[in-house]
């Protein structure tokens, strides 16, 4: 094996086992450098596939795995210029997490096991990234999707938090049967499962084939499971259940961006189904824009950011949706960054406030906590979409394709990344800035994280300001280095998809008009919180369209009355009725049939030979007039 | 000489256990089982999987019907054998000797049992077959009449008399094809060579798919199994859900598929449709079960459920997946049913709303219920997720809508394990849960090697596919 990628996801799990295997009298100092030096190697050695990468994909084969009639499954992993992006943002903020980690649950009775999972996590997220063909992408697709119900119920005594890492499990699994059922249709119908054959051979069918159509919309399917889309996103918030650092990692920068990079990775697949492609802009924008409305009114400061997640996943959709990939996938690179940091920031924040999460309790904290309040500005700013921050390059990429394909949907994404910077202010302005709302207790026991937390914050506002630069538009005079690193992957559907081209004229003021209302909406944030000082009313005194949406209108709700209690009561009653009366009635029935039907024969049993004869010669002439009629 | 062996030595390690007397009985049963694992384990080392039925023996035995006394192996026979040669010293070594009031007789039944299938999965003449097939049953009915829980003698009866009758319409069909069979044989390979109408095959098609539904069980023959399986005693469960569900399934794959291929695409689809309703069907009622025990039944249901779909898609990756399902299931089956005993015997109830917070006493066993759990809701690099995709995969190939119901199988598995996992396991300590110690000693070893085998024969099913591949081809043809 000339080529030793392997490495890379055998680090975290090395660690991951070692750590579940190690005596636990070990200090605990141990575990978590052991957990983050796995990391570390497995990003160094990305850096490494980095600097050796030609553009041109390498395979590395592991072992066969499974084989049955003409299906071959190797467990391969596939090195390219998007699973080398992929591989960089997996290990590189996975590293720092895990850093953060060791401060934010060091004190935690089982934060070996914590440390372990995530070294799991990353194992599972790197297979995802990595694999070469669809089964071992689904392989880690559902291994991250473990690794997420276990750390979301990381605290298992928490009834509210088994439920919710029940939730994501059993959401996810709708998902992944639609993942499922699109691989089984890959399979059939170009014969195999791996990409490079599926990709090349797909690259002879028409655009608009229906097959194609049905492939990846069983694909999406698997998409708005594991990235939190309309109508499968509502354990996303729940999930915020989880430590912060598994917020961070797993619910905001990596695992939840997996339906991205799959469509990414698809591109030629869904370059060829149009409609899947308006589809998907469709329920992107529908979930941008209907989270970035529940943001605006929560409270929890884990709830607005997770929110925030789940609509710029939406907006991260509605750039592949638009066939603009490297865009989609540009801003999946710089939502990790600011949104990492923005979770990270969070923890740091309930850290300083003795475990609280209301913003409303909160206030004035700058001045106790100032990393934490300057990396949280600058991840703001970056995610409101100010220039020259990461978010405004990425947003701006996608909100340009968006206005090529339909200037309508442009004014609702515009309305979107309004919201997006108004809740985010609110949420600054709540936290940090006015008086202090919480208890003298809290008060007293302020203080701003140990370096082990605040590094990572810094290095993840450093990228959060610069990460934009990956790729600056030609408009603005850049070089769209990340397009470039990317052409190999998405060339073949850049030759088969008409670009409408919008002038650079147009672009700038689209920018500005962005960057204009952004801004606005900023100052109405600053209006309300900073100069007029008002909190977020009590649910008793809103409105009820407020109430509704502070309500996440409400599906929760209906998923459970309408589905789940519903089939629990039919399972019930089938229990009773079918399956205690009907089918085993039938089948106790027969062996009381035949105790009566005996019991009747018996009486035939008289005894009387006179009456043996008449049924004998009956019997006979029976018969023969039988064989005489047939 | 091998399969001979493979069905003496349990026969007679049976009756000596039972002759024992109650002391040395244990370690006679052991050693027994252990020695057959040990000669199945050779088989399989010097096992050529392209050269079809191996190690056989073959004597003319009741001359006036043309029956023989003949045995061998196959790589679907192999498989079978070496799975239960290796659940039974599990499961023998599971249990203790004070749990039984006769433990020689105990441990004789487990063995003759032993032996009686390993005779159904290397009988290659019909009605030697159809003897063992019998055979098998005596000593699990006394199994559970004789050890089993309140109200065993109702339920028993059912059992008996439900798996009774499918076996008399597998005897009338056998006598039935024997007579109309050319060659005078009851030959697997003669009847294989049967040319039958479309009429005979229909006929003798349901005679024997009713002896093997009843068996496995397939929706809506099941209702003995979910009342035998919670009142059998712990191993009696074990041997009944671990091994011998397989022999209805065994039953498809050497008698329906190659025998009737008319019949089977005729009615194959409703046999699907049967099954995955039967996958739902079982789905849905483990998730509303309040008995640990009954819970588990109603799942094992379910996956026998999936794997006949598999086998009736009729598709080589519908039957790859059944091999690898079927040892799956016997490997995850055992280990929850295991589970499921050492609750019982530590916490003294299966009642779920009694437990709760087992995993904070008890984290160790909480680990390997969950490594276990991974298996049966077929996450992949686990067994189950070979099994199921297989399966699945041979499934939508027959029809790509019986998959999207099928499929619900990795929804709803998620849904009734995941539910009592947190109800037994996490949360607040139940009122059953003080008394809970964590597992150790044999049961630690016991549960931990099924958990490792849950991941090894995921990561490498090639071994299995490997082996019966050939023989499920040439089945096929």
């Amino acid at each position: 094996m000339e080529n030793f990628a392997w490495l890379i996801p055998f680090f975290p799990l090395a660690g991951f086992l070692l750590i579940s295997f190690l005596p636990k009298s070990l200090p605990k100092g141990f575990f978590g450098a052991l957990a983050a030096a796995t990391i570390l190697g497995s990003f160094l050695l990305s850096v490494f596939q980095f600097l050796n990468n030609t553009g041109e994909p390498v395979t590395v084969k592991v072992f066969d795995w499974i084989s049955s009639g003409n299906l071959h499954i190797p467990f391969s992993f596939l090195i390219d210029p998007l699973s080398i992006v992929m591989l960089l943002v997996v290990t590189g903020i996975g590293f720092l997490i895990h850093v953060y980690s060791i401060g934010y649950m060091i004190h935690d009775e089982r934060f070996p096991q914590f440390m372990s999972y995530l070294n799991l996590f990353v194992f599972f997220m790197l297979l995802l990234v990595m694999g070469d063909n669809y089964i071992v992408m689904f392989t880690g697709w559902e291994g991250v999707g473990l690794c997420s119900y276990l750390l979301i119920g990381f605290w298992f005594k928490n009834t509210d938090y088994n439920n919710a890492a029940k939730k994501a499990f059993i959401m996810n699994r709708i998902g992944d049967l639609g993942f499922i059922l699109g691989i089984f249709l890959i399979w059939i119908t170009f014969g195999s499962v791996t990409y490079s054959d599926v990709f090349s051979s797909a690259e002879g069918f028409t655009k608009g084939d229906t097959t194609l159509l049905a492939i990846t919309l069983l694909l999406f399917i698997g998409a708005m499971g594991k990235s939190a889309q309309i109508p499968l996103y509502t354990w996303l918030p729940d999930a915020m259940a989880g430590p912060t650092p598994v917020s961070a990692l797993i619910h905001a920068a990596t695992m939840v961006t997996a339906g991205i990079y799959m469509i990414a990775r698809s591109n030629i697949l869904y370059t060829l189904a149009p409609g899947t492609l308006d589809f998907i802009m469709i329920i992107g924008m529908a979930t941008a824009l209907m989270a970035a409305t529940i943001g605006l009114f929560q409270n929890d400061i884990k709830k607005v950011l997770a929110y925030s997640t789940v609509s710029q996943l939406g907006y991260m959709f509605i750039g592949l949706g638009a066939g603009a990939y490297t865009a989609g996938v540009f801003h999946l690179v710089t939502h990790a960054f600011f949104k990492a940091l923005l979770f990270l920031g969070a923890g740091s924040v309930i850290h300083a406030m003795g475990g609280e999460q209301d913003i409303r309790k909160m206030g004035g904290l700058k001045g106790h906590i100032p990393i934490t309040y300057w990396t949280f500005l600058l991840a703001t700013i970056a995610i409101a979409g100010l220039p020259p921050f990461a978010g405004f390059f990425s947003k701006d990429e996608i909100l340009a394709h968006v206005y090529a394909h339909s200037p309508i949907l442009w004014g609702f994404g515009i309305l979107g990344s309004m919201m997006t910077a108004f809740y985010m202010f609110r949420l600054l302005f709540l936290t940090f800035f006015g008086k202090f709302r919480g208890t003298k207790h809290q008060f007293e026991h302020l203080h701003e994280s140990p370096l082990v937390m605040t590094v990572p914050l810094m290095v993840l506002a450093v990228l959060s300001v610069v990460g934009g630069f990956l790729n600056v538009p030609e408009v603005l005079g850049g070089g769209e280095s990340l397009k470039h690193f990317l052409k190999p992957v998405f060339e073949a559907s850049e030759l088969r998809s008409f670009e409408p081209h919008i002038s650079h004229t147009t672009e700038m003021m689209l920018m500005g008009f962005a960057v204009l209302l952004a801004g606005f909406s900023i100052f109405l944030a600053y209006t309300a919180f900073i100069t007029k000082d008002e909190l977020p009313v009590e649910e008793e005194e809103m409105s009820w369209f407020q109430r509704l949406v502070y309500n996440k209108y409400y599906v929760d709700e209906a998923y459970d009355k309408v589905i789940v209690k519903p089939l629990h009561w039919i399972s019930g009653k089938t229990e009773k009725y079918v399956e205690g009366q009907i089918i085993d009635g039938a089948v106790e029935g027969s062996g009381t049939f035949t105790l009566t039907l005996s019991g009747l024969i018996r009486q035939l049993q008289t005894g009387h030979i006179g009456f043996y004869l008449i049924a004998m010669v009956l019997a006979v002439v029976f018969i023969f007039s039988m064989t005489v009629i047939f | 000489m091998i399969t001979t062996l493979l069905i003496l030595i349990p026969f007679i390690g049976g009756l000596l256990a039972w002759a024992s007397g109650n002391k040395s009985t244990r370690y006679i049963a052991l050693a027994t089982s252990i020695a057959t694992l040990g000669l199945a384990i050779y088989a399989i080392a010097n096992f050529d999987s392209s050269a079809g039925e191996q190690f056989s023996l073959s004597l003319p035995w009741i001359k006036a019907i043309g029956s023989n006394f003949h045995v061998g192996m196959d790589g679907i026979s192999i498989l079978l054998v070496a799975l239960t040669a290796f659940l039974v010293p599990v499961i023998l070594l599971s249990t203790k000797d004070e749990r039984y009031s006769n433990p020689a007789l105990f441990y004789g039944l487990a063995l003759i049992m032993e032996s009686a299938l390993i005779g159904v999965f290397t009988a290659y003449d019909a009605f030697l077959f159809y003897l063992f097939w019998e055979l098998a049953l005596i000593p699990i009915y006394f199994i559970c009449l004789l050890f089993g829980g309140e109200g065993r003698f109702k339920i028993t009866l059912k059992f008996f008399a439900y798996t009774l009758a499918g076996s008399l319409l597998m005897l009338v069909g056998l006598v039935y094809l024997r007579s109309i069979n050319p060659e005078n044989s009851f030959e697997f390979s003669s009847l294989y060579k049967m040319a039958l109408t479309n009429g005979q095959q229909s006929k003798l098609f349901w005679m024997f798919v009713a002896a093997f539904a009843i068996k496995m069980p397939i929706f809506p023959l099941h209702t003995w199994q979910p009342d035998t399986y919670t009142n059998a005693p712990a191993q009696g469960t074990m041997l009944l859900s671990g091994i011998m569900s397989k022999m209805g399934v065994y039953g498809l794959i050497r008698v329906i598929i190659p025998m009737f291929p008319n019949a089977v695409s005729e009615y194959g689809h409703l046999l699907i449709v049967l099954s995955i309703v039967g996958i739902i069907y079982g789905s849905l009622l483990a998730w509303v079960q309040t008995d640990f025990k009954r819970l588990i039944a109603y799942s094992s249901f379910a996956h026998i459920g999936l794997i006949a779909a598999g086998v009736f898609s009729n598709t080589q990756q519908g039957m790859d997946g059944a091999m690898v399902q079927m040892i799956a299931h016997g490997i995850n089956a055992v280990g929850l049913f295991i589970i499921v005993d050492y609750v019982e015997r530590t916490a003294g109830t299966r009642s779920i709303s009694a437990l709760g917070g087992i995993r904070t006493i008890a984290p160790a066993f909480a680990t390997l219920f969950l490594l276990i759990l991974l298996g049966s809701v077929g996450l992949p690099l686990t067994n189950g997720f070979v099994g199921e995709f297989l399966l699945l995969s041979g499934i939508f190939k027959f029809k790509a809508s019986a998959a999207l119901f099928a499929g619900l199988t990795m929804i709803l598995g998620a849904v009734y394990m995941l539910h009592v996992y947190q109800k037994t396991m996490l949360g607040e300590e139940g009122t059953a849960s003080k008394g809970f110690a964590d597992v150790k000693g044999l049961d630690f070893y016991l549960l931990g090697v099924l958990a490792v085998l849950v991941f090894i024969s995921g990561i490498f099913p090639n071994f299995f596919t490997h082996i019966s591949g050939p023989a499920v081809e040439l089945l096929m043809k």
